[in-house]
């Protein structure tokens, strides 16, 4: 770079007259077959990027993204489970060194170590060697660390039914049906149903939705006399008029919701 | 021509330093997987980078048609993912991408652990990266909750129960981040909104910036 005098400004800027060739650096005499990043490393680096968005947009398609039920304060039922890459700590709450009075430990100090350990790891493992079995400890921690997160994990996602889950939590745009709470049929589905099934047949913790429902006229009538699943009989009593009021009613809102 | 449109610009501004310090750096025989199968060990960071692009672009077209409050966010998601064109893909790439940037960072992580590239002169490096990862949990946890399902919503009050445990600041910590001392509602909904969109993506991007300028300047590690 030029310095002192002689220097040449363009127009009454600070911007060097002097122009700087724009070639790319001589790698040639550097150990190894060093290359260049650009642009002969990033030809070839934008294939392994291809590969990888081919098979993370398989992944995409072949699995939609999830989607439960709206947000329902009320479901006393609902068994929370966050991402996946939570389960350990979530998990890790569950025993009994980390959970009660024990608390702090299963929030906080554990968690503090582990996480504190992997920050300030460069200061912790600080000898100059750089093999794995060069520094020992620093290698057993990590590989304990990891075996504990991938056991608490499995612990934790092992004993949920993921199927059954979605199954159970499948949305339901409610918004799209109006309820005819003048219909003799609702006042019937008020006595005999709404407690389990919802106000908007919507479903709840005990019981299915009913909008969607694969049952024809005549099943869903011998269903709520008699039952089904879990569901107990004898649910709905009354006369075989007011049966006939309350499956024609719950006929009508599936008609109306497809 | 596209010369002529360069050198104007150059005579300008002098970009051509700036280039040069861009586009000049080695790459090693050492982690070149074209000479070295194993090298591919050194991908990890490069597609970490590359999923984090996806999740930016992938949430900009998200944020087109999200409403973050609680009477619309759970529509406009369910019409996002049932009537808007290539909304489930987009959408699909922008929760599939949560769980894969987590994935390579965790092996870009073991790369630079188990080969030791922590070491002096790159401990600065090493912390600002272990930041990135909590960022990333950060947004992952954030992000959770604006579909506002169920699974949302009692994963972020479990969540936020736990931060309410914290001795002394606790309360503080869960009202900071819910807008209420026990209401998990609108507040908290647009609350996790501007972390997951502003404030979060913000720190990240410092973050990812103090991490390429610190490997440019001291160069990727040597071999074992």
């Amino acid at each position: 770079m030029h310095k002192g005098k002689g220097m040449k400004f363009v127009g009454d800027s600070r911007i060097s007259a002097e122009r700087k060739p724009n070639v790319p650096k001589d790698y040639s005499e550097y150990p190894g077959r060093t290359e260049a990043f650009w642009p002969n490393f990033l030809l070839k680096e934008w294939l392994v990027g291809a590969v990888f968005l081919a098979g993370f947009l398989t992944l995409t398609l072949a699995h939609p993204s999830p989607l439960e039920g709206v947000a329902d304060p009320t479901n006393a039922a609902y068994i929370p489970l966050p991402d996946w890459y939570f389960l350990f700590l979530y998990e890790l709450l569950k025993y009994e060194f980390a959970s009660g009075s024990w608390t702090i430990m299963g929030i906080l100090v554990l968690p503090g170590l582990a996480f504190g350990g992997l920050l300030l790891a460069p200061f912790l493992d600080n000898g100059p060697g750089r093999r794995p079995h060069q520094r020992p400890v620093a290698v057993a921690m990590m590989i304990l660390g990891l075996a504990s997160v991938i056991w608490l994990t499995y612990e934790s996602a092992a004993h949920v039914n993921w199927e059954e889950r979605a199954e159970a939590n499948k949305p339901i745009p409610t918004s799209e049906v109006e309820i005819d709470t003048d219909d003799p049929g609702y006042a019937i589905y008020e006595n005999s149903c709404l407690q389990c099934h919802g106000e908007d047949l919507q479903g709840g913790a005990a019981a299915p939705g009913l909008i969607g429902t694969e049952h024809s006229a005549e099943e869903i009538a011998t269903i709520a006399v008699e039952g089904i699943g879990s569901m107990p009989p004898d649910q709905f009593q009354g006369t075989d008029e007011e049966l006939q009021q309350l499956v024609d009613f719950i006929v009508s809102v599936n008609e109306q919701a497809e | 021509m596209l010369q002529k449109i360069y050198d104007w610009i150059d005579d300008r501004i002098d970009i051509t330093p700036i280039w040069r310090d861009i586009a000049d750096h080695e790459v090693p025989e050492h982690v070149n997987p074209a000479h070295h199968f194993s090298a591919f060990v050194y991908c990890f960071g490069g597609l970490t980078f590359f999923v984090v692009v996806i999740q930016i672009l992938s949430g900009m077209f998200l944020t087109m048609y999200y409403v973050p409050d609680i009477e619309n966010a759970w529509k406009s998601v369910y019409y996002l993912q049932t009537e808007v064109a290539h909304g489930q893909i987009v959408r699909g790439m922008h929760h599939w991408g949560a769980s894969v940037v987590i994935v390579m960072l965790l092996l870009h992580t073991l790369r630079v652990f188990f080969q030791g590239a922590y070491k002096k002169p790159r401990e600065l490096n090493w912390i600002v990266g272990v930041l990135i990862f909590f960022i990333m949990l950060g947004l992952g946890f954030t992000g959770y909750l604006l579909p506002w399902d169920n699974k949302a919503y009692f994963a972020t009050q479990v969540g936020l129960e736990i931060a309410e445990q914290v001795p002394f600041i606790g309360m503080h910590l869960k009202t900071l981040l819910a807008g209420d001392p026990s209401i998990v509602g609108a507040q908290t909904l647009t609350r996790f909104f501007a972390i997951h969109v502003f404030f979060l993506p913000a720190a990240l991007f410092g973050l990812m910036a103090a991490h390429f300028i610190l490997i440019r300047r001291q160069g990727i590690s040597g071999p074992l």
